[in-house]
């Protein structure tokens, strides 16, 4: 047959045609499935993530010190200046603890750019009076084996926040602390052999954030 | 490559003489040894070597990875009379996408941690050449019973490397094997861990990128080792040069 034929042109639109809709179709029966599985998933997931966030929330905070859910009373920090404080760039949800309406502690992420490789994402509560009641880290891309120790999982040296504070004499400049630095600098923690960037990177951040809740404490509770 | 694609293509059309349990015994063979995706044909190192730090995580990617190949060879061999030959490859492509797709979120509702861990390999399986090529050179030319056991074995040819791989540099490198087995099998496998010495201290190289690439190469190195021990046995016994493999590594 020609192949400019009327005929042939034809025949060709017709099975183009012909594929497109099968192809159509094998789509459209795809995003039906998925659809499916998606709402179906849906509220497993909702509740899994919220149980998961609840989980790492328990790591920091006992959750026999407070009785509401900490998911359902937060408040947004997006004034510039307490966000530095916190290393983070973008507006930062603090969770808020209460034992039958008594503040009973903060619960809030704080992100610290002095990683060796990244930054350095950590979870941490502080109570009311200022003192810390636990730290995790979230989130690090340290090397293993040398700077992953600051993951709970790898060694205990994150547990040495639990119950620590800030000088908070008046006379006393906050960022001063002699304390909150590694051995090697003079302060009271640890540093890991091979590794002094991670936890230097881990207690500064850690201090900063504590600068914040010892500055607007009570006012973050409102 | 292309040689060894068209030998082994070959070795998988059905010949007359077979009966149906020899082509099945051939799929299984294929499919665990002679074309091993991971050691022979060599596809879907990006997951294999990326979550293969610990046996946990191999034997998880691994599962969904059957899965995946299961849901998709069924699919291809079912409508594999039905799709012209120009949008087959699209046709597959959905196919695969709709099938990881799925089994990320169930994973993602019913074993979130794992999900966490896996993180981005889980949607990365469409992109394992493995299965777009299972489906391609295999499932949309057989029937359904075959599809199904291809994909099945295929799949655990790919898994039982990937545990090989993540158990032996979980082993030197941690000092532990099922570290986290509750992960995958719930609350019964807390205490499933195994740790060979409390003071071991890890070899680094090993958990980190370079020993995934190590750890294969030597899988491989002795797989090609076998094969070719098996290859001049026989060769002794008949007195004539004989391949006993479809593959690459039949060079002698």
């Amino acid at each position: 047959m020609d192949k400019f034929s009327p005929s042939f042109s034809h025949k060709l639109v017709k099975s183009m045609f012909k594929a497109a809709t099968k192809l159509g179709l094998f789509v459209f029966v795809s995003i039906v499935l998925l659809l499916g599985v998606q709402t179906i998933t849906a509220p497993q997931i909702a509740y899994e993530e919220q149980h998961a966030v609840l989980t790492t929330f328990n790591q920091v905070l006992p959750s026999d010190r407070y009785n509401n859910n900490p998911l359902d009373d937060t408040i947004t920090l997006s004034d510039p200046e307490k966000l530095t404080l916190l290393g983070s760039d973008t507006p930062v949800t603090i969770y808020r603890a209460r034992q039958d309406n008594q503040p009973a502690g903060l619960i809030f992420k704080a992100v610290s750019p002095h990683g060796y490789s990244g930054n350095i994402t950590l979870l941490m509560a502080v109570l009311p009076n200022g003192t810390l009641s636990g730290v995790r880290v979230l989130k690090h891309r340290e090397t293993p084996g040398l700077g992953d120790k600051i993951d709970e999982r790898k060694h205990n040296w994150i547990l040495g926040f639990n119950g620590r504070a800030l000088l908070t004499t008046p006379a006393n400049e906050f960022a001063h602390d002699p304390r909150w630095a590694v051995k090697k600098d003079g302060g009271e923690f640890d540093q890991f052999t091979g590794a002094t960037i991670t936890p230097r990177a881990v207690i500064g951040a850690v201090k900063k954030a504590l600068l914040l809740t010892n500055q607007y404490g009570e006012s973050l509770y409102e | 490559m292309s040689k060894l694609q068209n030998e082994s293509e070959v070795t998988e059309l059905p010949i007359q003489s077979q009966t149906r349990w020899q082509e099945y015994k051939l799929i299984i063979d294929n499919g665990l040894w002679k074309n091993n995706q991971a050691l022979v044909a060599l596809l879907g190192l990006c997951p294999l070597l990326a979550v293969s730090n610990n046996t946990v995580n191999g034997l998880s990617l691994g599962l969904a990875t059957i899965a995946v190949l299961l849901i998709s060879n069924a699919l291809v061999s079912l409508i594999r009379n039905h799709v012209s030959s120009e949008i087959r490859i699209p046709v597959f492509v959905a196919i695969i996408a709709t099938a990881v797709t799925i089994i990320d979120l169930l994973m993602n509702a019913y074993f979130h941690t794992l999900h966490g861990i896996l993180g981005i390999f889980i949607p990365l399986i469409v992109t394992n050449c493995a299965i777009l090529g299972r489906a391609e050179a295999y499932a949309s030319k057989n029937s359904l019973d075959k599809a199904l056991l291809d994909g099945f074995f295929m799949g655990l040819g790919f898994m039982l490397v990937l545990v090989l791989l993540g158990a032996l540099r979980e082993m030197i490198g941690n000092g532990t094997l099922f570290d986290q087995a509750h992960l995958l099998f719930g609350d019964v496998a807390y205490n499933w861990t195994i740790h060979f010495n409390d003071d071991y201290q890890g070899v680094l190289l090993v958990i980190l990128p370079p020993g995934a690439f190590i750890g294969l190469g030597l899988i491989i190195a002795f797989k090609n080792y076998l094969d070719a021990k098996k290859t001049s046995k026989l060769q002794n016994a008949l007195g004539i040069p004989v391949s006993v493999t479809s593959s690459t590594n039949a060079k002698h």
